[in-house]
C-alpha cells in the first residue's frame, strides 16, 4: 500500500522526471514530505509563474517535458501565466497542483481556488483526483498527453485527502483514451499530392514553425529543402529548425519579418508550411497572405489547418514521418532562376542597423553575443524588441537553441526559462536577453540560479522604456507617449507624479548583488563584448546591463492588418 | 473575412466522457468565442461511460467549423458532428402550462390533439400538455396557444440523430 503522495512521486520518476521546479504549501505538504526523500532534483522558485516557466524552458531545451508543483489557491492561480505560455506554444509541462481536502471543495476554503475551472482554457487537458486509486494512472496520462499529438500543459489538482489516503493501485503500459488518438502518420494521397505540387512548382517556399522541432525533423526538412531548393523562412518559434546560416535561409518571417521571407511569400506559387499555424504575426493581412501560392500544411493538429488561410493541401500527421515518406518522392532541382531572385532580396535588404550610431544599440549587442559565443548558445529572450531583434541579430544554427514565448508574448518569461534551460543542458551556454521592462516581472528567480550554482547571463538592453509599445505609440498613435517612459521623463500626463522620479530605477547592478549573482554595467559599445567574455569565463550567474539608445524602433515592420508587401523598413 | 460566410443555426452532436468537467470544457469553447448556445441536452448513450451531448448554436459556418474542429481536440471528447450538413432528425419534448377555464379547456385539448400532444395535468384555471415533435412543429403548437395565455414552458432541448 502506497500513500497518494507516494504514488505521485513514483509515477514521476517512472515518467522519466529528474527535475523538478516548485513551492510548498498547505495542500501539497504530503507531496513535499514524500520529496523529501525522492531522488529527483528540486528546484525551489520564489514564485510559482516563476516555476512553470523554468519547467517551459527545461523541456524546450531538452526536449523532455518540463514538470512542476504548486499550492492550492493563490499557488494555481500565479501559475495560470506559465500554463497558458506553454499552451500557446504547444510545451509540454505537467503542472502538479494541491487542493484543498476533498470534503472542503466548494466551501471557500482557506486557499481554495477552482483550479481545474480556472486552468480549463489554458491547458491541453486537466484533472481533479478524487479517488486516490486513479492517481497512478491519471499521472501516467498526464504525461502522454502533454508529449503527444501537439503538445501542451496538463495540471493534476489532487485534494489534500487523496495524497493522503493509500491505495494498493499500480498502472503500467501505455496510457489509453478512446477520445484521444493523435495522428501520426500522413495520409499517403496527400502526400504524393504535395510531391506533385513540390515537382510542379516554379517558385515554392518552406514556411518552418516550432512543429519541426517538436517533431526532431530539423534533418528532414533540411534534406527536403537542399535536394529541391526550396528557400526556407523558419517562424520565430520554428527558428533553429533550419540554419540561419544557410544560404537557403530567408530567416523570420511577419511582422518583424525579412523583406526575403515576405517578399517570398508574397511572390511563391507554392507555400509548405511544416508545423507553423499561421498565427495573425505572420500573416499580416490573411486575404492577402501568399495570394499567387498553393499552400500545403503539414501539422500534427486537424483544428491548425485552414484556421486562419485557406489550405489546398493539408496534410496532418508528425512532420518527421510525413518528410521521410515525402522526400524520395521529390525530383532534384537547381531552380535557377527562383534561387537568383531570392537571393537580390536576401543582399539588397538583410536585417540591418545604425552601425554608426555612437550609442549600444540593443542590436549591436545581441550581434557581440552572437560573435562572442560562436552562435553556441542557448538564447532565450523576454517580449518586446529585444526579442524581435535576438531573432534578427543571433543566427540560430541549433533546434532548441532559441527559446521565447511566441503565442502569448509573455513578459517575465525569459530569466526563468534560462534557469529551466540551463538545468537541462548544464554543458550549453545559456543566456537570457532580456529589457528593462521584461525583466522587472520575474527578477526574484536570480537566486534560484545562484543556489543551484548555474552560471546563465542575463544581459538586459535598458532603453528606459517599454519600447515595442512605444514603438507603436511613435508609429501608429501620433508619438503620444502614454505609461511606456520606464525613467523620469516623459511619464504619462495622468501619472500624477508628485516628485520628479530618479532619473534611474531600479538600480540593475545592486539587483544582481543583491540576488548573490555578479552585475556589470556597460555604457559604452567597446566594453559590451569584453562584459560578455566575462561573464561567460566567471561561471557565476552574471546580469549585464546594456545601456541602450532610448528610442530606436524594430525594422521591417509591417503595420497591423496590413499584408506583408506593406513592410516600413528603418535604415533605407 | 465575414462577408462571404453565413450565419445559420447549427445541430452539433457530440459523443463525450461522461465524466465531470466535460460539460464546462465543450460549453466553454462555445461560449467563450462569444456564441450563445440556444439549447443544449445531455444525457448517457447506451454505454454509461458516454454521454451524448446536442446543442444548437447559431453562427457563422467557418467559426463553427472550427469550433467543432476545436471539440474534436479534446481529450474528452470522443467524437464531433456537425449535423447541419448531413439529413438528420430533430425532437424536442415541452411541458407546456396554459391557462384554461372551463369554458375554452375543450377548445385547448383539440388543438393538443391535433398536434399528437397530450394532456397531463388538469386544474381548475390551468392545464399542462406535454408535446413531442419536431422543432418546427413545437414552435408552431406554442404559437397557436400562444392566445390562452401560456403561463410557463418547460423544453426539454433538442435532441437530434443523423438519420445514416
Amino acid at each position: 500500500m502506497r500513500s497518494g503522495a507516494k504514488c505521485t512521486i513514483d509515477a514521476l520518476k517512472d515518467a522519466g522526471v529528474k527535475t523538478l521546479f516548485g513551492l510548498p504549501g498547505g495542500t501539497v505538504l504530503d507531496l513535499f514530505d514524500e520529496l523529501a526523500r525522492a531522488p529527483l532534483e528540486f528546484f525551489l522558485v520564489r514564485h510559482e509563474q516563476g516555476a512553470t516557466h523554468m519547467a517551459d524552458g527545461y523541456a524546450r531545451a531538452t526536449g523532455k517535458p518540463g514538470c512542476c508543483i504548486v499550492t492550492s489557491g493563490p499557488g494555481a492561480t500565479n501559475a495560470v501565466t506559465g500554463l497558458a505560455t506553454a499552451n500557446m506554444d504547444g510545451i509540454p509541462v505537467v503542472c502538479i497542483a494541491g487542493q484543498v481536502p476533498s470534503h472542503m471543495i466548494g466551501n471557500d476554503a482557506f486557499q481554495e481556488a477552482d483550479t481545474v475551472g480556472i486552468t480549463r482554457a489554458v491547458t491541453k487537458h486537466n484533472y481533479l483526483v478524487k479517488n486516490v486509486d486513479d492517481l497512478p494512472r491519471i499521472i501516467a496520462e498526464a504525461f502522454e498527453i502533454a508529449t503527444t499529438g501537439r503538445p501542451g500543459p496538463v495540471l493534476v489538482d489532487i485534494p489534500k485527502d487523496i495524497q493522503r489516503q493509500t491505495t494498493s493501485a499500480t498502472f503500467s503500459g501505455k496510457p489509453e483514451r478512446r477520445g484521444y488518438k493523435p495522428v501520426y502518420e500522413g495520409n499517403s494521397r496527400q502526400i504524393a499530392k504535395l510531391a506533385a505540387a513540390i515537382n510542379a512548382s516554379r517558385k515554392p517556399v518552406i514556411l518552418a514553425g516550432a512543429g519541426v522541432i517538436a517533431a526532431g525533423a530539423s534533418a528532414e526538412l533540411a534534406t527536403l529543402a537542399r535536394k529541391a531548393k526550396i528557400p526556407v523562412t523558419t517562424t520565430l518559434l520554428g527558428l533553429g529548425g533550419f540554419p540561419d546560416t544557410d544560404p537557403l535561409a530567408l530567416r523570420m518571417p511577419g511582422m518583424h519579418g525579412s523583406v526575403a521571407a515576405n517578399r517570398a511569400i508574397s511572390t511563391c506559387d507554392l507555400l509548405i508550411s511544416v508545423g507553423a499555424r499561421f498565427d495573425d504575426r505572420v500573416t499580416g493581412k490573411v486575404s492577402e497572405f501568399a495570394p499567387n501560392a498553393i499552400i500545403a500544411h503539414i501539422d500534427i493538429d486537424p483544428s491548425a489547418i485552414a484556421k486562419s488561410v485557406r489550405v489546398d493541401i493539408p496534410v496532418v500527421g508528425h512532420a518527421k514521418s510525413i518528410l521521410k515518406e515525402l522526400i524520395p518522392q521529390i525530383e532534384t532541382q537547381a531552380r535557377k532562376e527562383w534561387l537568383t531572385q531570392v537571393h537580390g532580396w536576401q543582399k539588397e535588404a538583410p536585417f540591418i542597423y545604425d552601425t554608426r550610431e555612437p550609442r549600444i544599440l540593443a542590436q549591436y549587442a545581441i550581434e557581440q553575443i552572437y560573435e562572442v559565443t560562436k552562435g553556441d548558445a542557448i538564447i532565450t529572450t523576454d517580449v518586446g524588441q529585444h526579442q524581435m531583434w535576438a531573432a534578427h541579430f543571433f543566427k540560430y544554427t541549433q533546434p532548441r537553441s532559441f527559446i521565447s514565448s511566441g503565442g502569448l508574448g509573455t513578459m517575465g518569461f525569459g530569466l526563468p526559462a534560462a534557469i529551466g534551460a540551463k538545468a537541462g543542458c548544464r554543458d550549453r551556454n545559456v543566456i537570457a536577453i532580456s529589457g528593462d521592462g521584461s525583466i522587472q516581472m520575474n527578477f526574484q528567480e536570480l537566486v534560484v540560479a545562484v543556489e543551484h550554482d548555474l552560471p546563465i547571463v542575463v544581459v538586459i538592453m535598458n532603453n528606459g522604456y517599454l519600447g515595442m509599445v512605444r514603438q507603436w505609440q511613435e508609429m501608429f498613435y501620433k508619438k503620444e507617449y502614454s505609461a511606456v517612459r520606464l525613467d523620469q521623463n516623459l511619464r504619462a500626463r495622468n501619472e500624477k507624479l508628485r516628485d520628479k522620479p530618479p532619473g534611474y530605477l531600479p538600480d540593475f547592478v545592486k539587483m544582481a548583488e543583491a540576488h548573490g549573482a555578479a552585475g556589470l554595467r556597460v555604457a559604452e559599445k567597446r566594453e559590451v563584448a569584453p562584459a560578455l567574455r566575462k561573464a561567460l569565463a566567471m561561471k557565476r550567474p552574471v546580469v549585464i546591463e546594456c545601456i541602450t539608445k532610448p528610442d530606436d524602433n524594430v525594422y521591417p515592420m509591417v503595420p497591423p492588418g496590413a499584408s506583408l508587401s506593406e513592410m516600413v523598413q528603418g535604415l533605407a | 473575412m465575414s462577408n462571404n460566410t453565413s450565419i445559420r443555426r447549427h445541430t452539433i452532436t457530440a459523443l463525450v466522457d461522461n465524466e465531470p468537467g466535460v460539460l464546462s470544457r465543450v460549453v466553454g469553447l462555445i461560449s467563450g468565442r462569444g456564441y450563445n448556445i440556444e439549447s443544449l441536452n445531455v444525457g448517457p448513450t447506451q454505454d454509461p461511460t458516454i454521454s451524448r451531448m446536442t446543442m444548437q448554436v447559431p453562427g457563422d459556418d467557418r467559426v463553427l467549423e472550427q469550433v467543432t474542429k476545436q471539440l474534436n481536440k479534446q481529450v474528452d471528447v470522443i467524437s464531433v458532428t456537425d449535423l447541419t450538413r448531413e439529413s438528420f432528425l430533430n425532437r424536442e419534448c415541452i411541458l407546456v402550462k396554459i391557462a384554461a377555464t372551463r369554458k375554452n379547456r375543450s377548445e385547448i385539448i383539440e388543438l393538443a390533439d391535433v398536434f399528437g400532444g397530450k394532456v397531463v395535468s388538469v386544474q381548475n384555471d390551468s392545464m399542462v400538455i406535454q408535446l413531442v415533435g419536431e422543432q418546427q412543429h413545437v414552435a408552431d403548437f406554442l404559437k397557436l396557444v400562444a392566445p390562452f395565455k401560456i403561463l410557463d414552458v418547460s423544453r426539454s432541448g433538442v435532441i437530434a440523430m443523423g438519420k445514416e
